[in-house]
């Protein structure tokens, strides 16, 4: 995950000419209910960038809550692993998944050198 | 130095892999090669099943292996037995398959085979129930192994790996006996992670389930055949 990231910053900065840019923060939305954990992606990515264009970046991370809709009554609400994911309304499985699942770059606080 | 600006950009992480993974998808539809992406823990028991799988697919369907692991050729040796094309992936220190690996895996089996006498890729990714869950290859199907003996709690610790299957294997039910296990709950956990996923329970030891298993694959192979053909 955090080599994608930095595939995506690259080829982000190629389009802005990478030599005259300085990133100051990249802004993720991460959702609860996908594979990533923030606190490891920004100590990989830390590690990762070392000495690298992007050594001075910070990344923040916005989660996004994992939120689901009740197929019977159509009320949202937040699925929890303890109830097996269903429902609290209507004790329905999980089958329309609101949020939850971004794995996003939200956007890119920079400046020109 | 200027003041900074903002540049607001809602970009998935994944797009490149996703991007690839487009094209892989392309690709097997020009070639009319149905494509599963197998998944599951290490050890539920996903090269056995492909061993005895191609055993009788073979006799219908000609069929390929793309065979992903992290240090050794050791599950491609066995398949290779079988007188199919399997082109080994090593990934290294990588935890799964990505779609820029399964391009290159697919660039190889094009060298052994011309794809257009193919029916079917099965693709056995390494094994791990967390990041293949979020890296698509370019497949048609996934397809998730859960043996009985790691627990009916599964889909509930690693349940956007099952959320993401189509079809969900429940292996080694063969020593249903010899364990306290309740299927009937790992079941209900599934149905909660993912209530559509299509469920089979299998052995290789006993071959109970193959004949289900084996029809599910021949279904997903006519009907896609039929979709392209037309």
């Amino acid at each position: 995950m955090t080599k994608c990231l930095i595939l995506s910053m690259e080829e982000w900065a190629e389009k802005k000419n990478k030599k005259k840019i300085v990133v100051e923060k990249i802004n993720l939305k991460i959702g609860e209910f996908t594979c990533v954990e923030p606190i490891s992606l920004i100590n990989t990515f830390n590690a990762a960038v070392l000495g690298s264009w992007l050594d001075s970046s910070e990344i923040t991370i916005e989660t996004i809550p994992f939120e689901g809709k009740c197929s019977k009554c159509n009320r949202l609400f937040f699925p929890k692993k303890e109830n097996g994911y269903k429902s609290p309304c209507c004790n329905f499985n999980l089958e329309e998944i609101i949020s939850g699942r971004e794995l996003k770059i939200a956007s890119i606080d920079f400046k020109e050198k | 130095m200027h003041l900074p600006i903002s540049d607001k950009i809602e970009l998935n992480i994944l797009h490149q892999n996703s991007h690839q993974a487009e094209k892989n998808k392309v690709k097997f539809n020009n070639y009319n090669l149905l494509c599963l992406n197998i998944m599951s823990s290490p050890g539920a028991g996903k090269t056995k099943l492909l061993e005895i799988t191609l055993e009788d697919l073979s006799k219908k369907f000609q069929s390929a292996v793309l065979e992903g692991d992290m240090t050794t050729n050791l599950d491609a040796a066995r398949l290779e037995k079988l007188n199919i094309p399997v082109v080994p992936i090593t990934t290294g220190r990588a935890c799964h398959l990505d779609a820029n690996m399964v391009s290159g895996g697919l660039k190889l089996l094009e060298k052994k085979i011309n794809p257009d006498l193919l029916d079917i890729l099965l693709v056995e990714n390494v094994g791990n129930l967390v990041c293949p869950a979020e890296f698509e290859i370019g497949e048609h199907f996934k397809v998730a192994l859960l043996s009985i003996t790691e627990g009916e709690d599964k889909p509930l610790k690693y349940p956007i790996m099952f959320r993401e299957a189509d079809l969900i294997l429940i292996t080694k039910v063969d020593l249903l006996p010899h364990l306290n296990f309740d299927i009937k709950e790992l079941k209900s956990n599934i149905a909660s992670t993912n209530p559509k996923a299509d469920v089979i329970e299998i052995s290789s030891i006993t071959k109970s389930g193959f004949d289900l298993w084996q029809d599910w694959i021949s279904k997903k192979i006519l009907k896609f055949k039929n979709n392209f053909i037309d």
